[in-house]
């Protein structure tokens, strides 16, 4: 796995109407493996990806995938680019059945059956419930339909956001070890915005930490989870998983 | 293009159980709620000393109102749905459409006029594919000019449209002048079926059939193909089909494009129901079609069709027991529907 970076933003400001969100973020994901954005609600966190997502244009700064500009690219352009997006309340099509969910996210509307059936062996609920509407799901196999379908095509980058939220522990347990699985191709980068911080700590290769819409830590997440003072000052808490 | 069926196991679902049966009830009621409307209207009717055929009359005549009524506004709830538009000058459509199809008409007088279907046929279509290309050209137009710049907008947007649909009727003044512009519909279209004692206008059947055939080929469209799984997905959430990679802005102009023509077909279809046409007969029907895209919950293809009808029957009813209430009854019939539904008889789930 080479070390260069996949997605780097330089500088970047984002506007919500007269708000400044994002106040010049420089961010580095490295190719490969799990970064993890961390930082107190309100950091700046969700707007940074739907920044990147193009869901929100930014104001100023640049932002680099795999080496090309895409800024100014609109949503779809960057979604084919390959970067997927799951968004914290999943973007689920509650009218839609699970399979027209997929049907959907596979684009051009044929699946590549070796990839679904890897799919649905991660997530076997999905198979069960293939046929229902997906608004019937519960909250944790909503979170993995929403992450099935970012994956149903072969994606360089997942931007995730807090897919732990609100899920009972062991179902965040299957979702840690789904997302192990699916960067260990090598080829599947993931950056994660997650407040759970044992599945951070699990996951995260590197990490990033925001605070009032600016990187102020950048690193890898073995140090971090390391120094409980650095944790103090940049999150009040620390990363040691409660007994 | 059909959905992709290549699931392989994955189509080995396990059988549920099913709902309750108050869950079935519940999705079920908003399209009881006509037949319902119609067997009260029949006891109210009974009651007042006339006959069945008298309320067979009425019936018929409602839901001729509501497919047409239905016509008119599936466009609008689906460019509401998919874009959270406004479109106040949704109505403009409808009178473009009138005037386009009568004038046609009007060119092809011998043909429309004579005593031949197929004769009837050769004018009528002609007029119809006028009027619904001339819309859909102008909905594209209004989509790009009109709408674009006031997309995330509402208050913008119902000003910029109502003004467009002004500016619309002024031009037709301004082409085809004020008087009113009657249109006589040939004998294969006039006259009635006589059913038992009661006796049911041609028109009115025709115009039902037609628009139940355009509702069926919509919810084919948008149950059966990718197009119509996109629009249906765009609905609930735009954003994310744009995320997955879809270019929801091309979707969304479509939409308005066939919305436009379809308005325009409604508009050819009224005229000929009321034989004369006024610039303000597009104005005139927005009322109406507004409460039918209200309380069919904005948004659903299904929920306009129910909301039609039911104010298709209960102009209908109430224009024969109580004449004085008959435009009162269907604001009522808002006020009642929405107590029980806020969100419309079939609301759409939205994601965003």
């Amino acid at each position: 796995m080479s070390e260069t970076a996949l997605l780097s933003l330089e500088g970047v400001h984002t506007h919500i109407g007269r708000y400044h969100i994002l106040q010049g973020v420089d961010l580095v994901v490295p190719r490969g493996g799990v970064t993890v954005l961390l930082g107190r609600n309100g950091a700046g966190k969700t707007t940074t990806m739907r920044t990147i997502m193009g869901l929100w244009q930014a104001s100023a700064g640049q932002i680099h995938f795999d080496g090309r500009p895409i800024e100014s690219l609109p949503t779809p352009e960057i979604a084919k680019a390959g970067i997927a997006f799951v968004p914290e309340n999943m973007g689920i099509f509650a009218g839609l059945t699970v399979k027209e969910n997929m049907v959907l996210a596979a684009r051009g509307g044929r699946f590549d059956q070796a990839r679904l059936d890897w799919i649905l062996t991660l997530f076997p609920a999905l198979r069960r419930f293939w046929a229902l509407s997906a608004g019937n799901l519960s909250g944790g196999q909503k979170q993995m339909l929403a992450i099935a379908r970012a994956v149903i095509e072969p994606r360089r980058l997942l931007l995730i956001d807090e897919p732990s939220k609100g899920l009972a522990p062991a179902i965040v347990g299957a979702l840690t070890q789904a997302f192990s699985e699916l960067i260990a191709d090598g080829e599947t980068t993931i950056l994660l915005v997650e407040q759970n911080l044992h599945m951070a700590q699990c996951l995260g290769r590197s990490v990033a930490v925001m605070d009032e819409g600016r990187i102020v830590h950048a690193g890898m997440m073995a140090d971090l989870a390391a120094d409980r003072d650095l944790q103090g000052r940049l999150l009040g808490l620390s990363l040691e998983p409660t007994p | 293009m059909s959905l992709a069926n290549n699931t392989g196991g994955a189509d080995q679902t396990v059988v549920l159980p099913g709902p309750g049966a108050r869950e079935r009830l519940g999705r079920a009621a908003p399209y009881l709620s006509v037949p319902l409307l119609a067997l009260v209207a029949l006891v109210l009717i009974l009651a007042q000393g006339s006959s069945v055929p008298t309320w067979v009359t009425l019936t018929v005549a409602g839901l001729a109102m509501g497919v047409m009524l239905f016509i008119m506004a599936s466009g609008l709830t689906l460019v509401f749905g998919l874009m959270d538009v406004l479109n106040f000058g949704h109505g403009a459509f409808i009178t473009v459409g009138a005037y386009v199809g009568v004038t046609v008409l009007i060119w092809l007088g011998s043909a429309f006029a004579a005593d031949n279907v197929w004769l009837n046929l050769l004018a009528i279509v002609p007029a119809i594919a006028a009027a619904m290309a001339v819309a859909g050209l102008g909905g594209w137009f209004f989509e790009r000019s009109v709408v674009a710049p006031v997309y995330g907008a509402h208050l913008k947007q119902i000003l910029v449209t109502m003004g467009a649909l002004i500016v619309t009727e002024q031009l037709l003044l301004a082409i085809w002048g004020p008087e009113r512009i009657p249109i006589n519909r040939p004998d294969a279209l006039s006259g009635a079926f006589l059913v038992g004692d009661a006796a049911i206008e041609r028109y009115r059947v025709y115009a039902t059939v037609l628009g139940l055939a355009i509702f069926g080929a919509m919810a084919y469209v948008l149950r059966r193909t990718r197009v119509g799984l996109l629009v249906r997905a765009g609905v609930e959430n735009g954003e994310m089909v744009q995320a997955m990679g879809y270019r929801v802005r091309v979707l969304f102009a479509g939409v308005f494009i066939v919305g436009s023509a379809l308005a325009a077909l409604g508009g050819v279809m009224w005229a000929l129901y009321d034989e004369v046409i006024t610039v303000h007969i597009g104005q005139n029907l927005m009322i109406m079609v507004f409460i039918v895209v209200i309380i069919g919950g904005l948004g659903s293809v299904e929920g306009c069709l129910v909301g039609a009808l039911l104010v298709g029957l209960m102009t209908n009813y109430t224009g024969f027991l109580t004449p004085t209430l008959s435009l009162g009854s269907t604001i009522l019939l808002m006020v009642v529907v929405l107590m029980w539904r806020p969100q419309g008889l079939i609301a759409v789930n939205k994601g965003h």
